[in-house]
Formats: C-alpha cells, structure tokens, sequence
C-alpha cells in the first residue's frame, strides 16, 4: 500500500513552497499524484490550493507532466464549479446560498454585496481587492445567512448589512493559511 | 493493536479522564468554529493556567451538540454534579466561565443554575429540545474529543470491529439485514442487502466507498458526523469491509469541508498508528487501507456512478444501470457505496445487536435519523430522533415553533428531491414510507421549516433553479426538460404565467421522472409538484387572469 497523502493541505493552504521556480511547483504536483490513478482533481486542488485558481498555462504543464490530454484537464476544470479560471480577488467573498440561508434572505444579502461592490456575481473589483461569488450550502445552517471570506466566516447577518461586511473584512484582513505567490504567467 | 488490548486502552483512558474533577467539552465543528469556537477553547486554557487549575480540568474539542444557532456550546461535566451547557459563549467570556462556575464546583459548590453574566449563556438540558431527541450517531458528542482516538476507545470504540473480525462475511450482513438498517443518504436501501449484493460478486479488488459529498443545500449532518466522530465511520466502512471482502476503502468528501478532511485524515493517521487501520488490522493478518477523495462543487457526484466518475478523475455524469456498482463500479471492480450517517450507525448495530436496533422505529424504518432543523425553526441545529416520532413532535416541541410568532406554513424535507409537507399533515409519523406518501421524501435529512410570509412557489423555484444549474446535461430529460420548467415557473413567479404553463409543467415533469438517467434529473421536479398539489392556490393566484367574453 503506497504512503498516504496528505489531502487536508490540498484543499486549505498549502505548505510553505519548496522550489522557487514556478515550473518546478508543477513538478511537484504532478509528480506528488501522478502515480494515484484518476488523481487529477486532487491535483487540480493543489494547484488551486497554492495560487488561488488553475492558470492555463500551470494547467497545460500539469497535463504534460501526468500525462493527461489538455482536453481532459479542460473538461474537467470547467465541470466542476469549485475551479476558478480566472485569478480572483485578493479577498473572496462567498455568499452562501444554501436553501436555510435562502430562507433567510441571502438573496438580498448578495443583492447588496453586488450593489457595495459595483460587480456582478462571479466578478472580482477592477482593483482586484474583492471577488465576490455565490457558493452553495457551507454546512453552517444553523447560523444563516452568512458570508464566507477566504474562510472566515461572517455568520447571522441582516440582510442590509452588505457594507458592514466590507467594512469587517478592511478591519479583520482575513487570508488563507498560506501566503500564494501567483503563478500567473 | 491485539483485540484484548482495546480494554486495557480503555481503562487507562478512563483513569485518566477521572482523574480531572471537571471536564469541559467546547464545540469545534464548522459552525461553531466560525464563531470563534477555538478562541473559547484557548481562552479557558489560559484562565485554567493562570489559576493553575490545568491537573484538575480538562479542556476538549467536541463534535456538534445541536443547538447550532446558539454555538458556541460549552459542556462541562465533573464528579460531584449534573451537567451544565453554555451557550453563545465568546472567548472573552472564557474567564468568566471559569471564575463564576468552574471554581465555586471545584470547591464543592452545587450549581443548579449559573447566575450574574451566565444566566442568559445556559441552556436548560431538561427542554425537549434536548429531552426528547433519541441520541445513538451522536451519542459521543459532548463526551469525546473527536481529535482523540482514546476517547473514542474509553466509550467502548472499535469493539464493534474486533467481534466483525470473529465473523463470517455472510454473518454480518444477515445481521446488518435483521437491524431493519436502510440507506441514510436518500433512497433508503437496505444496507445488508447492498452488502450482500457486493459480497456474492467474486474479486480481487472491491471497493467500500464513504459517500462524503452531502451535497443537499440545507443539510450537514454527515459534515458533524465526520467532523464529530470520525472513528465511527472507520469503524463503520472496516465492518462492512469485511462484510464483502472488500480490499480497499475510499472517502469521498466534498471540498466545501475542509474540517471533515483534516479530521478524517487525522484519526486514520492515529488508526495506522495504533494498528487499526493498515497492514495487519487488529492484529488479525487482515490488511485495509483507506484513500481520501475530494470532491469540487458538483451536486450531481453525490449520485453513485458519477461519484465513481469523479474519483476516477472525470466529469461526474452518471451512467446507466445495470450494471450497479455492487457489480461493476470504481474502476469497474465491485464497489459499495455507503452514507456517512449510514456508516456511523454500524459499530452501534454490532455492539447492541440487530434486534436492540430494530426495537426502535416502525415496521419498515427502524432506528433514528439525523435531521438539519433549519430556517424559520426556532431552535435551529442538527438533531437525531427515532423513527416514528410524529413531525408536530420534531417541529414544535424539539423545534420550538418559529420564533417569529408567525404560523408555519410547511416544512421541506429531501432537498432538492424531496417536497413540502404541509401543517396539517404534521401529526405523521417520521418514516421513509410516511414521507413518500405525502410526496416529499426522507432525503439525506435536510428539513427547512417555512412560515407563512414564505412563498412555496418562490421555493420551488429556487430547488430547480438549483437542479437546472447542477444538471451534468448528459441526458436530454433533465437538461431540457429541466430548462423548460424552470422557464415556466420563472413566468408563473414573474406574474407572467397561465394555466396552460401549469399543464405544461406536469407534463414535462412526468418525461423528467421516467426518462432521467438518474435521481437528479428524476427527481429534480418533486419541489415543484409538491408544491402543486398541497399549495395550488398559491400558483393559480400568480397566474395572468382569464379575460371573461362579454355576455
């Protein structure tokens, strides 16, 4: 039985990076999981894990080095709605709507958020401070309607309380565990 | 580990934990952690510290204890007196937990109630919300730190797997078939039966695979189930492994849950340390391993054969069956795959005996079932009741009502799949079959109680809004279909719609339930009929009026 990897790093932060070349972090991924049979959608995790999104091209040299066809990297990136395609914001804000926070009013909660942020939903600020993006059910209905920003969570929120969330996300600075260096090419 | 181990482990666990006169159980689940669970934990460390307290209390993580909407929860249990459980606790208020409560019981004190800053911080364990829930699944939480294979050990952990281990495959799923046991996440299969499909399939590779993905918006009882006792589902999957032969087992856990992850990882680490898990199971010669899988934001791979297609690193579109999983599933190898909430009921079913579960429930669904009491629900958070206990009974007295003073209109069970069940059918009993018949479903235990300012019609938008956009669009039924009805109930809910876009609706509906490649698509439409046929009023009401022919 082969040693097991560790999954939970793939989908919080990741560790502190071992190569300085970004090409080299692509062969780590790739060599970390290639020998998993049907591994790429963890390794599209790590990847998105380190940088925040799944670059075309880190996305095409992950292909190469697993052997997988660009096609089916493609394929899959776009089926699943947790791959981002584009670098988002630096501050995600998730706004959850899960049938409870529904019932709750997350729809208007989102309303307000596009209106504070003068973007659409799926769309980062011109800035590139926030982007702000619909998710489906976090799990914490018990707490709705609530937002989520880069996993800290903003939970029991009125639904007019839009701009108080910016203004809470400005003051707690909320990041992911690891501090990504973009791979962006 | 040998199997006479576990009582000595036991046993040492126990000493230990008697040896602190007060413990204190802090909830660390998703929820309770977003509201800063684990400053609590680290603030009544600190207090415990500067009083030099540390050898008399012990501070622990816990798994969800229910009441979510007021989270953080603190339990604290010791020697001398009954329980008592915080509530709302924020870290600042760790001290005064200590200083008010903690001390005066270390010295002897009798709380009965908290008073000053805590009165309002303590729930009653004697309300029915409490009272009247039947805890089995979650039975260790509040009493293990989930981070703790010892703990788990302490409260008879693994037991269950030692006595599979002196059995014959064919034995423990006769017994799995006489619990009455049947599927957690939905349809309600029998488990020994699915089990005993997948064992009579000869192989040398056979898969026992965790459905970790809980992709129902509204539901997170597997979440807390694996956030809270992650060594109940080990346990669980071992004791089915052996139950088919299988030789390898996959958890499948959706990417949206990070601590489920991280929790499942961290007690399979402490299982292989502990030779429970790994080359030489319980020191039986019996070799089983564990994999885990994430899943990344598609509803669809909670249906077996997409999940399949997903862990095998493709879309996740679904497949015609036969051939079923038991038969040809992950890399076409006999495959069984199992609910988390299915899994956790395992171990218990071993230990107290097929006839212990199936003493309670009713004829045909027996046991209990998690529940995600959500929405308008006064008392919000995951509760576990027996089969049969009536809805009124889980709605208003462990519920609590709205807290809103406004009447309830319906509760919606079976998520996207399931349907509404209007007030005056609460007086049935909670069963798999009770639920179908009124046209919604058991479902994985999603249940949203709506009021009566909620719009029914609104809802059934938004559930196949949410289908439409989770369709795999493999098959046409659900792909077209689904776009053609939720065009329709966009014009009926825009004030645009007619009667013949209500005709139009059913009919589709009834290609989308016959024709489907799979349950998504098949019962994508149950919201929306649900709706129909105990609120018509409120559609027609909606609806463009009939211009009358002059007389």
């Amino acid at each position: 039985m082969s040693t097991p990897i560790d999954v939970a790093t793939a989908v919080k932060g990741a560790a502190p990076k071992a190569a300085a070349d970004p090409k080299d972090e692509i062969t780590l991924i790739a060599n970390k999981w290639k020998n998993k049979r049907g591994s790429l959608i963890m390794a599209l995790h790590d990847l998105q894990s380190r940088v925040g999104y799944v670059p075309r091209e880190s996305a095409m040299r992950l292909g190469h080095e697993m052997d997988v066809p660009l096609a089916r990297i493609y394929e899959v990136v776009t089926f699943y709605n947790y791959f981002k395609l584009e670098a988002p914001g630096k501050y995600v804000i998730s706004v959850c709507l899960g049938t409870a926070c529904h019932i709750k009013g997350s729809a208007e909660l989102l309303a307000g958020m596009e209106k504070e942020l003068k973007v659409r939903e799926g769309q980062s600020t011109p800035d590139k401070e926030y982007h702000l993006q619909a998710v489906r059910c976090l799990g914490c209905c018990g707490l709705a309607p609530l937002v989520s920003v880069n996993g800290k969570v903003y939970a029991k929120l009125k639904t007019n309380e839009s701009h108080h969330v910016i203004e809470r996300i400005q003051i707690d600075k909320p990041m992911a565990e690891a501090d990504h260096e973009s791979l962006a090419e | 580990m040998k199997p006479e181990e576990l009582e000595v482990k036991a046993a040492a666990e126990l000493a230990k934990q008697q040896a602190f006169d007060v413990r204190l159980f802090t909830c660390s689940s998703r929820g309770c952690q977003s509201s800063e669970a684990l400053g609590v934990i680290a603030g009544l460390k600190a207090e415990l510290k500067a009083r030099q307290l540390e050898s008399r209390v012990q501070v622990n993580g816990s798994g969800c204890m229910g009441l979510c909407s007021k989270g953080p929860l603190v339990r604290m249990t010791s020697k001398t007196q009954k329980d008592i459980l915080f509530s709302e606790i924020k870290p600042e208020m760790a001290a005064t937990v200590v200083e008010q409560v903690v001390v005066p019981v270390l010295e002897g004190k009798k709380i009965e109630k908290p008073g000053g800053d805590l009165e309002r911080h303590t729930l009653d364990l004697n309300d029915p919300f409490f009272a009247m829930q039947v805890y089995s699944v979650l039975e260790n939480n509040g009493k293990i730190d989930p981070e703790k294979l010892d703990d788990y050990i302490a409260r008879d952990g693994y037991k269950a797997l030692r006595k599979a281990l002196t059995m014959s495959a064919e034995e423990i799923c006769k017994e799995m078939l006489a619990s009455g046991l049947r599927g957690r996440g939905g349809a309600g299969f029998p488990t020994g039966l699915k089990w005993d499909l997948t064992r009579k399939v000869p192989s040398d590779v056979k898969y026992i695979i965790c459905n970790g993905d809980e992709g129902d918006p509204g539901a997170f009882m597997d979440g807390s189930v694996l956030e809270g006792d992650p060594h109940a589902v080990i346990e669980g999957m071992l004791i089915a492994a052996r139950a088919m032969n299988a030789t390898q087992g996959v958890f499948y856990i959706r990417a949206e849950y990070p601590l489920a992850v991280e929790r499942v990882e961290k007690a399979l680490r402490q299982a292989r340390a502990a030779g429970l898990v790994g080359k030489n199971v319980m020191d039986s010669g019996w070799a089983f391993d564990f994999e885990i899988r994430l899943g990344a934001g598609a509803f669809v791979c909670g249906e077996e054969t997409a999940l399949i297609a997903s862990i095998e690193g493709k879309r996740g579109t679904p497949r015609p069956r036969p051939p079923f999983p038991a038969v040809k599933g992950l890399w076409d190898q006999p495959s069984c795959i199992n609910n988390v909430e299915t899994l956790a009921n395992v171990p218990i079913i071993l230990l107290k005996g097929a006839p212990w579960f199936a003493s309670r429930g009713t004829e045909k669904s027996k046991g209990t079932k998690l529940f995600a009491l959500t929405g308008k629900s006064r008392n919000n958070g995951l509760v576990e009741v027996p089969m049969g206990m009536t809805l009124r009974d889980v709605i208003e007295k462990i519920g609590g009502g709205t807290d809103s003073g406004l009447k309830i209109k319906a509760i919606q069970t079976g998520g996207p799949s399931g349907g509404m069940i209007p007030e005056h059918q609460f007086d049935t009993p909670v069963s798999y079959e009770n639920l179908q018949q009124l046209g919604s479903m058991m479902g994985s235990g999603g249940m949203i109680v709506i009021d009566e300012h909620d719009s029914v019609v609104e809802l059934a938008q938004f559930y196949l809004d949410f289908c439409v956009d989770e369709s795999c669009g493999k098959c046409a039924p659900c792909r077209i279909g689904g776009t053609q009805m939720l065009h329709l109930l966009n014009k009926i809910v825009a004030g645009t719609g007619t009667a013949e876009d209500i005709k139009t609706i059913r009919k589709v509906a009834k290609a989308m339930q016959k024709a489907s490649l799979c349950a998504l698509g098949q019962t994508a439409p149950n919201p929306t009929l649900s709706a129909l046929r105990h609120f018509e009023h409120e559609f027609t009401e909606r609806l463009l009026p009939v211009a009358t022919p002059k007389a």
